[in-house]
């Protein structure tokens, strides 16, 4: 599904991501942790190309993303993204919100899109609210309703940055739970989180990420319980 | 004091002309200066470095020179070249124009830029072309933003163009300065004239007061 190989990205002359490789498979959850600094939003910027990359290949569905000619906004498409800070559209209703790239991008009728639309706001809980503005939600409203907005696009691959540090605690939960549910769909997921007990839980695999490098990789039960590297080690202790 | 209404009686249908000139160029200098504002923001945000040089210069020019020197370089300077005899009214809207795009180009700019980075990052995010993005996203919201000080503007462009008495455009203030020349009054022509743009300027505000408040409704 994703193909990273040899991935890197410099602002000037600092290197932020160094050497990634990693293949990300259909299906698959795949956690990212690591400290702050450590290069993992980056990371999943890249892979969708909202950093441009210094060096390596990112293949997605087959399209590489280093090759000048492959068309970046046909690989976005397939490539669903929920942002820390949610980015909903404030002059758009939340109906609105969801609908408009299916409509101006896939082409779809209006109809079409705001069946699709209460569908999904339907599985996040929040059909109630399809004809309000984004201001007049909670932090986990708006981060649910950017999660429809992404998937209305029905991407092949879920990006999330962060979905849950921005949110008032008593509100992780139930975002947390509408990933979960997207991951049990058999959604492909690459989850960039501090959430352990998500990591844990849900993720097929877990990788560690520190000074633009993944130190280690493997199942969350192995990395949590038995980590590898000295650095995995100090950071879980701190973090869990 | 002892004040002469019957020179603004005498006056007054001067007056009412150069009024309705004064709307008349104020009008169409703004819709000029909007255009090639517009089109000078737009320029000035390239990504090539070469690209927005002129028009950083095109800003810095008329942002950075008196208004009144404009008007006598393109009156006495630039116009004869392409009119003759040169139109005084011509050549006050083409400074108005040109002097409002430069400071029209810094508000565009300023409101493009305003709009938070997530908001296109978004938008890309879901597929959408950088001009899908700026046309469905980020200008409804900077366009907004962009209403106050461009309402400012247009008021300072009204008021402005008063200098273009200086190369004889018949516009209000040509008229009070001619009041004043033919009997050495002050007061009358004046304050007459400075009443009118008063009214001009306070309807200008409470339109664009309700646009806003219109447009904060939607």
């Amino acid at each position: 599904m994703i193909s990273v190989k040899g991935l890197k990205k410099s602002y000037g002359d600092t290197e932020v991501l160094k050497d990634i490789s990693i293949d990300i498979h259909p299906k698959e959850v795949v956690v990212v942790i690591g400290p702050s600094g450590s290069g993992k939003s980056t990371f999943l910027r890249c892979l969708n190309m909202l950093e441009t990359i210094s060096g390596g290949h990112v293949i997605i569905d087959g399209m590489d993303l280093a090759d000048k000619k492959t068309d970046i906004n046909k690989v976005r498409t397939e490539v669903g993204m929920v942002f820390q800070q949610f980015n909903l559209f404030p002059h758009k209703t939340v109906l609105e919100n969801i609908t408009l790239s299916p409509i101006i991008v896939r082409k779809w009728s209006k109809e079409k899109a705001e069946k699709k639309a209460m569908e999904l706001l339907e599985k996040v809980g929040l059909s109630d609210k399809a004809n309000v503005y984004p201001h007049s939600l909670s932090g986990g409203q708006k981060q649910r309703v950017a999660i429809a907005r992404a998937l209305a696009m029905e991407p092949k691959v879920m990006l999330f940055d962060e979905p849950t540090s921005a949110l008032d605690p008593e509100m992780v939960g139930e975002v947390l739970e509408v990933m979960k549910q997207l991951a049990q769909e058999g959604m492909t997921m690459v989850v960039v989180t501090h959430e352990m007990g998500f990591a844990r839980e849900v993720g097929d695999r877990v990788v560690f990420m520190d000074g633009g490098y993944i130190v280690e990789e493997n199942t969350p039960q192995e990395l949590f319980d038995h980590p590898q590297h000295e650095r995995t080690k100090s950071f879980l202790s701190k973090v869990l | 004091m002892d004040f002469q209404f019957d020179i603004i009686r005498e006056y007054l249908p001067y007056f009412a002309k150069g009024t309705l000139l004064t709307i008349g160029m104020s009008l169409i200098a703004v819709l000029i200066g909007l255009i090639l504002g517009l089109l000078i923001g737009l320029g000035k945000m390239a990504s090539n470095k070469w690209v927005r040089l002129p028009f950083i210069w095109h800003v810095n020019f008329y942002r950075g020179t008196p208004l009144f020197v404009q008007i006598l370089l393109i009156h006495f300077g630039v116009m004869p070249l392409f009119m003759s005899p040169v139109n005084p009214i011509v050549s006050g809207i083409v400074a108005l124009s040109l002097n409002s795009s430069a400071y029209v180009a810094e508000i565009f700019r300023a409101g493009i830029q305003s709009i938070d980075k997530g908001q296109m990052e978004a938008a890309r995010s879901l597929g959408m072309t950088h001009v899908q993005a700026m046309w469905h996203i980020i200008l409804p919201q900077a366009v907004k933003r962009m209403i106050p000080p461009l309402g400012n503007e247009f008021i300072v462009l009204l008021k402005d163009s008063s200098l273009a008495a200086i190369i004889a455009a018949p516009e209000l203030m040509y008229w009070g300065r001619a009041a004043q020349g033919q009997y050495y009054r002050v007061w009358e022509p004046y304050i007459t004239v400075a009443l009118i743009y008063l009214v001009l300027t306070l309807s200008l505000t409470y339109l664009l007061n309700y646009i806003e408040r219109r447009l904060e409704k939607e």
